[in-house]
This record gives C-alpha cells, structure tokens and sequence, in this order.
C-alpha cells in the first residue's frame, strides 16, 4: 500500500509539475483580486469586461456563477466586491445585507430584452398585446388555454405549448411582473428551464409552441425560432432587438441587469473603484456588451452610474420588488432608501 | 437413453431457452452499447474539432474560439490530488477497521447500513454540507482544498465499501496460516490481508475518483468559480523547501463547471467548446481507468511471485 500511495503522489507531483510552466501568463499584480458573482444572465457581461479589465490593468478578476439569489448572499456577507443581478434586490436580501451591515450602490450594467418566441412555421401570429400575453400566461390559464383560439378568435384552433423561464430565475420575476402584474405570478404547467437553449430547441421543434427568452439567444438563433413584436400602447408593433431595447421603445419586456457594488469595498480597494470605472467607460462598455449580445446602456446613463457611484448613493431605487418601464434617469437619479 | 422422447424434448427446450436469453442478451447489450457510442460519437463529433494545444492553454474567454480550460483542468487536476490523498488513505482505514478490527455488534452494523445509504445521498447534500460547515463554520472559504474535502466526503463510502468487500474476499486459509506461524493481528493485515486486497481496492478507489471528477453540483455549492483567468500557486518551486501549501488556499475552477457554463451559453461556437471539454473529461477518466488497470495487473502479478 505504501509504494502505491508514493506511486501515486509520484504521478501527482509529476501532473502538477506540468502545470507550473504556464503559470508565467497570469500577470501577477500583487494579490488584487476584483471578486464578481451573481447572475447568470449577467455572467457574460462581467467575463467580458473582467477578461479585458485583465489584460489591460493587470488586475485579476475572478467571476462566480451562484445565481442572482446566491450572488446576493455573498454580496451581504461581504465576501464579493460586484454581485450581477437580473432583478433588483428583493426585501429578504435588504434585510440581509443591513444585519450584516453591508452597504451596495446599484448600478444598471446593461440592458436586456426578453423576447417572446414562435415556431417559424407560425405565420399566423403577427404581433401580440400584453393582454394577449397575459391571457396565456396568467395563473388564471393553467388547463384553461390551450389553443390559440382561445388568445385571439382570429387564430386557428391549434395546441399551444409554453417553454419559459424556470421560477428561480430573474428572468422569471420579470416576465410575471411585466405581463401578469404580480412577481411569481404564472401558470405553472408549462416547460420550465432555467437554460434558454432548452426553449430554443422546444420551440423551434413544435410549431404551436410559443416561450420567452433572452435577446442573446435570439440573435443566435435565427431561423430557429421567429420573435413577435409587441403591440405598444400607441398601437404600433415593435419587436426586440438592441436599438429598440436601448430607446425603450420596446416595453414592457426590456429590462436593466445590474451591478450591486459593496460601498465598503469600493471606498478601501482600489482595484475596485478601478473596475467600475472601467465597466462604466462608455467606449468599452457598448463594445463588450453589445459583443456578448447584450443591448449597452443609453450613452447618457454612464455619466449618471460613475456619478451615483462615485457619490456612493446606497440602497435600491426598487425598495424590494421589481418594477416595469423604469428609465435610466430615475435609477440613477433617485438616491432611495 | 437420450433417445427417449420425453428427454429430447427436455433437452430442446433447455437449448431453446439457452439460445432465446443470449439472444436476448446480444440485444440488450447491443442497446446499451449503441446508447454509449451514439453519446459519445455525438461528443466526440461536436467536440473534437476544437481540442487543439490552444484549448489547453488558455484561460475563459468571452470569445467562444479564444476560450481555453487551462485553469479549468489544473483545478479539476489539483482537487482530485487533494481528493484521492485525503479518500484513499480514510476510506481504506476505515474500510479494514471495520472488516478487521470492529467486533460484531449493534453499533457495527449500524455503520455499515450508514455507510452504504450515505453512498446514496446526492451529491448536492454533501455540497451544502461543506457549505456551512467548511466554507462558514470552520470558515476555509472557497478553495482547492475545500473542494477536495467535499469530493473526498462524496466519495468516501464507494471506497470503504470497496475495501471491504475486497477484503472479505481474502481467504480465510491466508489469515489463518498467517495467524498460524505466529504473526500477529497487524502483521496479517498489513502482510497479507491489504495486498492480497489491493487490486480490489484500487478499483474501488477508481471508481469513486471517476465519479467526483465529474461532479459539478457540491462544487458549485460551496462556490467554486466559473471565470479564473490565472492559476493556483505553484505546488513546486526552485527554492527550499521546493514544496509550497499555498495552492490548497487558492480560488479555483473544474472542467465540469466550465461545461455547465457554456452549454447554457447562447453562442454555438460555446456549445462546442463544452463538449471538447467533455471529450476532454472523458479522457481523464480513461487515462485514470487505464492507469488502475496498470497497477492492478503489476501487483497481481507481485501477488503471485
């Protein structure tokens, strides 16, 4: 036993060996590490900026993957410097961060729109109202609204079948907020999958289906799936895409992601202060995030985020829930709490 | 006498039966061969394009085709090091203590009916127990070390299990010329009974470490990181004392996470990258497979001379 345990440390070591001649890349610079977790949503924003911020301060950047939710309970404890979020901070989490007296300034880091999905053989649904939307997907509907029909006497009587946000997703909290008027309101027998992919595919495989997604998977699946536009209240038809995102014209499925930033740690580690400023340049902000197919902030709203952040506003502006139709100038604007 | 009729027809129907379940057989295992291939050639064929010396060496990156597992496979390379040195060693202790050493009572069998449900927990419980007991209460935080220790946990009871059936299937004629020419309780166990029952172990062992490199639930639990675009400390340096612990403390990433991350990815080019990654994976466990069947084979043949 002895030989096979030194026999297998000797292999260890060896395999270890191997790896110690790349290490040089690393640009080591000192022990300065930004400390991002969160959203998934967010996820490919902060990998984007943290992957530049690197190469270009030296600073080390490390981005975890713990959910909005989890995000939040890292953030509170103090133990991250950045958490993404897909929705603003819920009560529980406030109530969280004050016992453990962390204080966070919010920031919008991007926009997203969430665009609602059809089969591409669907040719008959044109454009959809909130109401219609609504109709589907209110609790009401569960067992209830089954065809298409049923949405608009003008559809034929075809199955609908719904893929969507699984309930543990910003994504989800958004979506019943916007259209059914209550955060976690919603029908419950519909495929629900915290991986957009999945949607794609299930919509994209059954022409009476219908899901909601975010803008990046959209814009990577063309073909396979077709976006409806959204009856506005003026009555024109607008549909997601990145320049309607970013003018709001495209309401109520657009959406801020954000960046809860601990004050404590923005006023002590400069690395921090450094990276924020560098994720709010609006240079490299619309370049990255528009590259990750993410919709970048209005330009107008960089200055506003490095002033709140600079001004070291806390609090959230949503006072625990999520709200719709937010512009940019009141979430920068308004030093809540 | 075998031209009796009735015999015959015994004898027909024993053949038919014999011929119908190995038929039956073929199928089953051919379906469950097909399965295996139809997965992996799908792997293999979405993923093998992309392995190149560049997937090894670089970091994550937002670019689907710049994205490498460099410090995905060191970390999944330096936790499964602090795993299997920290399972190993207790599981095959525990495992002979208990065959060995535990007298035959009450509290013994209840261990072992502990032991084998606790090879059934999922792996997620043992994530959130590290969670709060290594992470917070002992407060270790979110390291390579860490990580080992929930994977060591995880895989514990495959390798106790192992040990002891491995063990119990010593002969009994060993111990007891052993016993006989006056050896005493440890001088059979670690004389004779522990390498007769390696090759068994070491399976064991395997088995276990093949499962915990492709756990991705209790490492994401206890907080592992998906993007680390710099690697641990190096265990070994030019300077005495040539070893350092300081990679036990470091943040870390497995290559399991970075598949999770980019399946779930929108962009096509990250879904093959996931499954590079996978093919990748696949081949770790191989190479570890292959290497356990190499040793197995040495000290069987040890055994006999």
């Amino acid at each position: 036993m002895k030989k096979l345990v030194l026999c297998g440390v000797a292999a260890l070591a060896l395999a270890a060996c191997g790896q110690s001649a790349p290490s040089g890349k690393s640009g080591a610079n000192g022990n300065a590490v930004v400390l991002i977790d969160g959203s998934s949503t967010v996820y490919p924003i902060s990998e984007a900026l943290g992957e530049e911020f690197q190469k270009a301060s030296g600073t080390r950047v490390t981005v975890g993957l713990s959910g909005t939710g989890g995000g939040f309970k890292k953030l509170c404890r103090g133990e991250t410097d950045i958490s993404g979020a897909s929705r603003p901070i819920k009560a529980e989490e406030i109530e969280l961060c004050k016992q453990n007296g962390v204080e966070y300034i919010e920031l919008p880091v991007a926009l997203d729109a969430l665009a609602v999905v059809v089969n591409p053989e669907n040719t008959f649904v044109d454009c959809l109202t909130p109401a219609e939307l609504k109709t589907i997907w209110a609790p009401e509907a569960q067992g209830k609204i089954v065809t298409w029909n049923q949405v608009r006497a003008s559809f034929p009587a075809e199955p609908i079948k719904l893929f969507g946000a699984g309930t543990d997703s910003g994504t989800f909290d958004y979506f019943t907020t916007a259209i059914n008027g209550k955060e976690g309101a919603s029908r419950g027998d519909y495929t629900a999958t915290e991986d957009d992919n999945v949607t794609v595919t299930g919509v994209g495989g059954d022409k009476g289906s219908l899901g909601f997604l975010g803008l990046a998977y959209l814009t990577e699946n063309v073909g396979k799936v077709r976006a409806v536009p959204i009856r506005q209240p003026g009555g024109s038809c607008v549909g997601p895409a990145v320049a309607t995102a970013r003018d709001a014209s495209y309401q109520p499925l657009s959406r801020p992601l954000f960046y809860y930033v601990n004050k404590k740690y923005a006023d002590e580690r400069a690395h921090v202060r450094a990276f924020i400023l560098f994720a709010f340049s609006p240079a490299e902000s619309e370049k990255l995030v528009t590259e990750v197919g993410y919709v970048p902030l209005p330009t107008k709203a960089y200055s506003l985020a490095i002033g709140k952040f600079e001004a070291r506003k806390t609090g959230s502006y949503f006072g625990g829930g999520s709200k719709i139709g937010v512009t940019m100038e009141e979430l920068l604007s308004d030093a809540a709490e | 006498m075998a031209d009796h009729p009735s015999e015959k027809r015994i004898v027909a129907k024993a053949k038919v039966q014999d011929l119908s379940f190995s038929i039956l057989g073929i199928i089953v295992l051919f379906f469950a061969m097909a399965m295996l291939a139809t997965l992996i050639g799908d792997l293999l064929a979405d993923g093998l394009g992309r392995i190149s010396k560049q997937f090894l060496t670089d970091f994550p990156s937002r670019r689907p085709s710049e994205a490498g597992i460099l410090s995905a496979w060191v970390g999944t390379t330096l936790v499964m090091f602090v795993t299997a040195l920290l399972a190993i060693p207790l599981g095959v202790g525990a495992g002979l203590y208990l065959e060995e050493y535990a007298p035959r009572n009450w509290l013994s069998d209840l261990i072992e009916i502990n032991v084998s449900n606790l090879a059934g927990v999922p792996s997620i419980i043992y994530g959130l127990l590290a969670l709060g007991f290594f992470v917070y209460g002992l407060g270790m935080g979110q390291t390579i070390l860490v990580g080992g220790m929930v994977l060591a946990l995880l895989i514990l009871p495959i390798v106790i299990v192992a040990t002891r059936e491995a063990v119990r299937a010593v002969p009994s004629g060993l111990r007891e010329s052993a016993y006989g020419i006056g050896c005493n309780r440890w001088q059979v166990v670690w004389q004779y009974v522990l390498p007769s029952a390696r090759p068994g172990i070491l399976t064991g062992a395997i088995v276990g470490l093949s499962r915990a490199i492709g756990e991705t639930a209790p490492i994401i639990t206890i907080g592992a990181l998906t993007f680390i675009a710099f690697l641990p400390p190096s265990p070994i340096q030019a300077s005495p004392p040539f070893v350092n612990a300081d990679w036990l403390t470091s943040p870390f990433t497995v290559m399991p996470i970075q598949m999770f991350n980019w399946t779930s990815r929108p962009q096509a080019g990250f879904h093959e990258n996931a499954a590079a990654t996978g093919v990748l994976l696949l081949g770790m466990t191989l190479i570890m497979n292959g290497f356990a069947i190499y040793l197995r084979y040495r000290l069987r043949r040890g055994l006999r001379s």
